[in-house]
């Protein structure tokens, strides 16, 4: 931002014991600047001014830390850690949360402007309108890819997010006694909503698979036993099946719980909607809208709900309103929701999110757009049916849930030793994918792989 | 199975996206911008060369399951991080998982609820100051736990005889009590030894809130002032951008004998292998590592610093706060004497006559091209003024500071209705909180129907 203060003509200082030299870069203080300091403070040293901290409790030796090191060492530093034996680029075949999708250069370049990188959440709307700005697009398009009215303004993850949306469905009944969570969805998700339950006191029951899929009979079964805060699944689900979620949303509606799907961000571009599933919250992982993996993060969660639960929403929120000059602005609102102003009473302790990766995925979805989305998801789906079908020709493998409906990720029993022949394909140089039982490999496909890749993998495998 | 339409997305080509996000950028302030005083929230320089490390196309292509062998690179920044944080923190082991201060706490309180459940205790009260952050009770009420407020004395620390009859009253109920310190108006508890001894003695543990960290770097540590779990702040006290609200990282530290209720994953060196492996644990607050890219750039920023300088950070924060209270207090309203750390917090201009509040002040602030300090916080006065400068910012541009500060405080005397309607310079001028609030258009569907 432009700013009045800044006086083009004005020379930088010349300042003796500063400027390179043995001044350390990050302090700009000289020694005459500290001593007028002092002075103008009362003390003698800058140590004076700990003079109420209890002598017992003083610090008083070196801290165990190596010395400081110079730009040139440190790069060196990193660059030693990612030699390619400390950071193997594996051609990435695993999914399982985090996909190795397409991330473009534009993304990464502007979300690195300082303006948007080094500032804070938006307290000054006057002067953070870009942010808001982004963030209200944000709040737009996940509210599109969701099909339901309200999103907040991010959440930390898909894990939390969907812990987050448990105790929502916990406040907002009356007189339940539990929530449903299907096995279907992720694990590691499912530990995390687990942590959160137990400590919040949320009464969880797991709904089993059957065939790698929801069991609608033990749901219905549940279901009609009343008391159910909410049901929370996961589409895809974590075995990359699509499952028909089809007449849960009434049946939990008719006890007044409410009905969470844990969806995937990308595959948003062709499947069904949570809203389409009349769900009336969708969380989720952002990450496989570009998010580059980075050992898992940082990404950012996403939550979206239907207009009537917008004041039980955790997080922040931004509004559309006008400034006193009439002009159309953005502010955050709603905020008598959020910790800072109810404190206990709050819909939840988040307080930064994750701003910058929401930065990300808007560029990311304003560049590929309607089209562009739509093509990679299905340039995925294309690409994870050609090694499923390639995979089983090899006859070393076998659908592990025969007949289901997957997307881009899917899974296959092996008729050998898999962690060999993971190590194996290691060494080849590819991530084969994750090893989710004693024989069931999960593969995924983005756009990024390509049919030779597809191939080769094949034949590493299928040997 | 298919959704009905198409999502509506953008439908342009590359340059005008471009250009949109570039003009985005242009309607906001960030640390590089400007002075950025904002209370609490530590808006330190974040250098460049940790953005370079972090974008390491290297550290890019990580997958977080892929086998412990061959991300090494990775595990060892890990878990040299955890190393360093329980060093400077002077705690046993750290959790690099919270993504977030407020994620943090409620991991520390888990933490503090899973060693009552293990000792066979359910412990469910939390003490809590009434100057605390309004994420500490927040955490604690996701936690299952419930909020015993801790009254301040007028000097604005914790009134230790309230404590004293509060644990007597509740005893054994009491899980834990949560601390700031220096605490939310910048000073330093000058009793904490003894409440740390009280709280642990009544069989509670003592909870670090580490939003405050940076004003002891260097001259005291939370583990020897008797603290035995914490969060850190990396976006804070560790120089990682703020990003306009994340993402941060919140990472967890417990002392000695509490180690085994951390959250998994723990990064642990293994003596015998010689190599980095990942461990389990029962607790889980997040699905892989955390925000690992803000960890590269933490570790970056604690190597570029060194031993030699870490121990200044403190001393520097502090003194540059010092030194605005000092110089502004002819104007503004110094509630509490005596020494501030990092922050100082005044209660709105002395001659408050003229009508203008502390919102005036920070918007008047804006046109002069500073970012506002943290206002109407903390509660305990009414036009509370929090100002933050952290160790990075020079003499000449606290001074530069101090003299608009002052010539606001002229200008609320000699026309106080340019203040009242500031900001004048701003791309847009104050906006109206109420119409938003009252019929919310949070998205552009909204408008367009």
């Amino acid at each position: 931002m432009s700013t009045p203060s800044q006086k083009l003509s004005t020379p930088l200082p010349t300042r003796e014991g500063q400027g390179g030299g043995s001044a350390f870069k990050y302090f700009p203080h000289t020694e005459e600047d500290l001593q007028e300091m002092l002075k103008a403070t009362g003390v003698k040293s800058v140590h004076d001014l700990f003079a109420d901290v209890p002598e017992a409790a003083r610090f008083k030796r070196e801290y165990n830390l190596p010395d400081a090191l110079s730009e040139t060492d440190l790069r060196l530093f990193f660059e030693q850690l990612t030699h390619p034996l400390n950071a193997q680029q594996l051609i990435c075949f695993a999914g399982a949360g985090c996909y190795d999708h397409y991330a473009p250069s534009v993304v990464q370049n502007i979300i690195q402007r300082s303006e948007f990188l080094t500032s804070y959440t938006p307290y000054q709307a006057e002067i953070s309108q870009g942010t808001l700005h982004y963030i209200f697009e944000y709040q737009s398009m996940i509210a599109e890819l969701t099909g339901l009215d309200i999103s907040n303004a991010s959440m930390y993850d898909g894990a939390t997010a969907t812990a987050e949306a448990m105790m929502m469905a916990w406040g907002n009944a009356k007189k339940a006694t539990r929530v449903l969570v299907s096995e279907t969805l992720d694990p590691k998700v499912r530990r995390v909503v687990d942590t959160y339950a137990h400590f919040h006191g949320v009464p969880l029951q797991l709904i089993p698979a059957k065939n790698g899929a929801l069991d609608r009979e033990a749901l219905d079964k549940e279901l009609a036993e009343g008391g159910v805060a909410g049901v929370i699944v996961q589409q895809p689900n974590y075995y990359g099946i699509v499952e028909d979620y089809t007449g849960i949303a009434d049946a939990v509606h008719e006890q007044k719980g409410l009905f969470v799907i844990n969806a995937n961000s990308s595959d948003l571009a062709i499947l069904k909607t949570p809203g389409e599933w009349d769900a009336d919250v969708a969380v989720g992982d952002g990450q496989s809208l570009g998010i580059p993996m980075t050992f898992g993060g940082p990404g950012v969660g996403f939550m979206a709900c239907t207009e009537k639960l917008i004041r039980k929403m955790p997080g922040r929120i931004v509004g559309q309103t006008l400034d006193n000059r009439g002009q159309r602005a953005f502010v955050l609102t709603l905020q008598a929701r959020e910790q800072h102003i109810r404190r206990q009473k709050a819909t939840s302790n988040i307080c930064s999110n994750q701003s910058l990766m929401a930065l990300y995925v808007t560029i990311y979805l304003s560049l590929m757009g309607k089209e562009g989305l739509r093509e990679a998801a299905e340039m995925s789906y294309a690409g994870a049916h050609s090694l499923r079908d390639k995979l089983v020709a090899t006859g070393k493998f076998q659908d592990t849930f025969p007949g289901q409906p997957f997307f881009n990720e899917f899974c296959v029993d092996y008729n050998g030793d898999l962690d060999v022949l993971l190590e194996e394909a290691t060494e080849c140089g590819y991530l084969a994918g994750i090893k989710v039982g004693e024989k069931t490999l999960m593969l995924a496909v983005t756009e990024q792989r390509t049919p030779e890749e597809i191939d080769e993998l094949c034949e590493i495998l299928g040997k | 199975m298919r959704r009905k339409e198409a999502a509506r997305l953008p439908e342009c080509d590359e340059l005008t996206v471009v250009r949109h996000y570039t003009n985005l950028s242009h309607n906001n302030f960030g640390v590089n911008d400007g002075f950025y005083p904002l209370g609490s929230c530590t808006m330190k320089y974040n250098p460049v060369i940790n953005e370079e490390i972090a974008a390491m196309k290297a550290f890019a292509g990580l997958h977080p399951l892929q086998p412990a062998e061959t991300c090494q690179g990775a595990l060892e920044v890990y878990f040299n991080l955890q190393q360093s944080l329980a060093e400077l923190a002077g705690l046993s082991e750290f959790t690099l998982n919270p993504c977030a201060g407020a994620h943090g706490e409620l991991t520390g309180l888990m933490i503090i609820r899973a060693y009552h459940e293990a000792n066979g205790q359910p412990r469910t009260k939390v003490l809590i100051p009434d100057s605390a952050h309004g994420t500490n009770p927040a955490s604690a009420a996701v936690c299952g736990l419930e909020v015993v407020e801790v009254k301040s004395l007028a000097d604005g620390t914790v009134d230790v005889e309230h404590l004293r009859q509060l644990l007597d009253e509740l005893g054994n109920q009491v899980a834990a009590m949560m601390m700031t310190n220096p605490n939310t108006l910048g000073i330093f508890e000058p009793r904490v030894l003894e409440i740390t001894e009280m709280v642990h003695k009544a069989g509670g543990l003592m909870y670090y809130d580490g939003a405050n960290l940076n004003a002891l770097l260097g001259e005291c540590r939370p583990g020897d002032m008797g603290f035995d779990v914490m969060h850190i702040n990396l976006h804070k006290t560790f120089s990682t951008p703020h990003g306009g609200g994340g993402p941060g990282s919140g990472p967890v530290g417990v002392r000695k004998g509490l180690e085994q209720f951390l959250p998994m994953p723990r990064v642990i060196f293994d003596e015998k292998a010689k190599a980095f492996r990942v461990e389990d644990a029962p607790l889980s607050v997040g699905a892989f590592f955390g925000n690992f890219g803000v960890m590269l750039k933490a570790y970056a920023y604690i190597l570029s610093l060194g031993r030699e300088n870490v121990k200044m950070v403190g001393p520097l924060a502090t003194l540059n706060a010092n030194y605005i209270k000092e110089r502004l207090r002819d104007d503004y309203l110094l509630p509490i004497e005596g020494l501030c750390k990092h922050e100082c917090v005044f209660d709105g201009l002395v001659d408050k006559s003229t009508g203008v509040t502390t919102m005036d002040v920070a918007k008047r602030l804006l046109d002069y091209g500073y970012h506002a300090p943290t206002i109407y916080f903390p509660l305990l006065f009414h036009e509370s003024l929090m100002i933050e400068p952290t160790e990075n910012e020079s003499k000449e541009t606290i001074d530069a500071f101090i003299d608009v500060m002052h010539k606001i405080a002229a200008e609320a005397k000699s026309d106080p209705e340019l203040v009242k309607s500031a900001p004048h310079n701003t791309p847009i001028g104050r906006v109206d909180d109420v119409l938003a609030a009252k019929q919310p258009v949070t998205t552009y569907w909204k408008t367009l129907s």
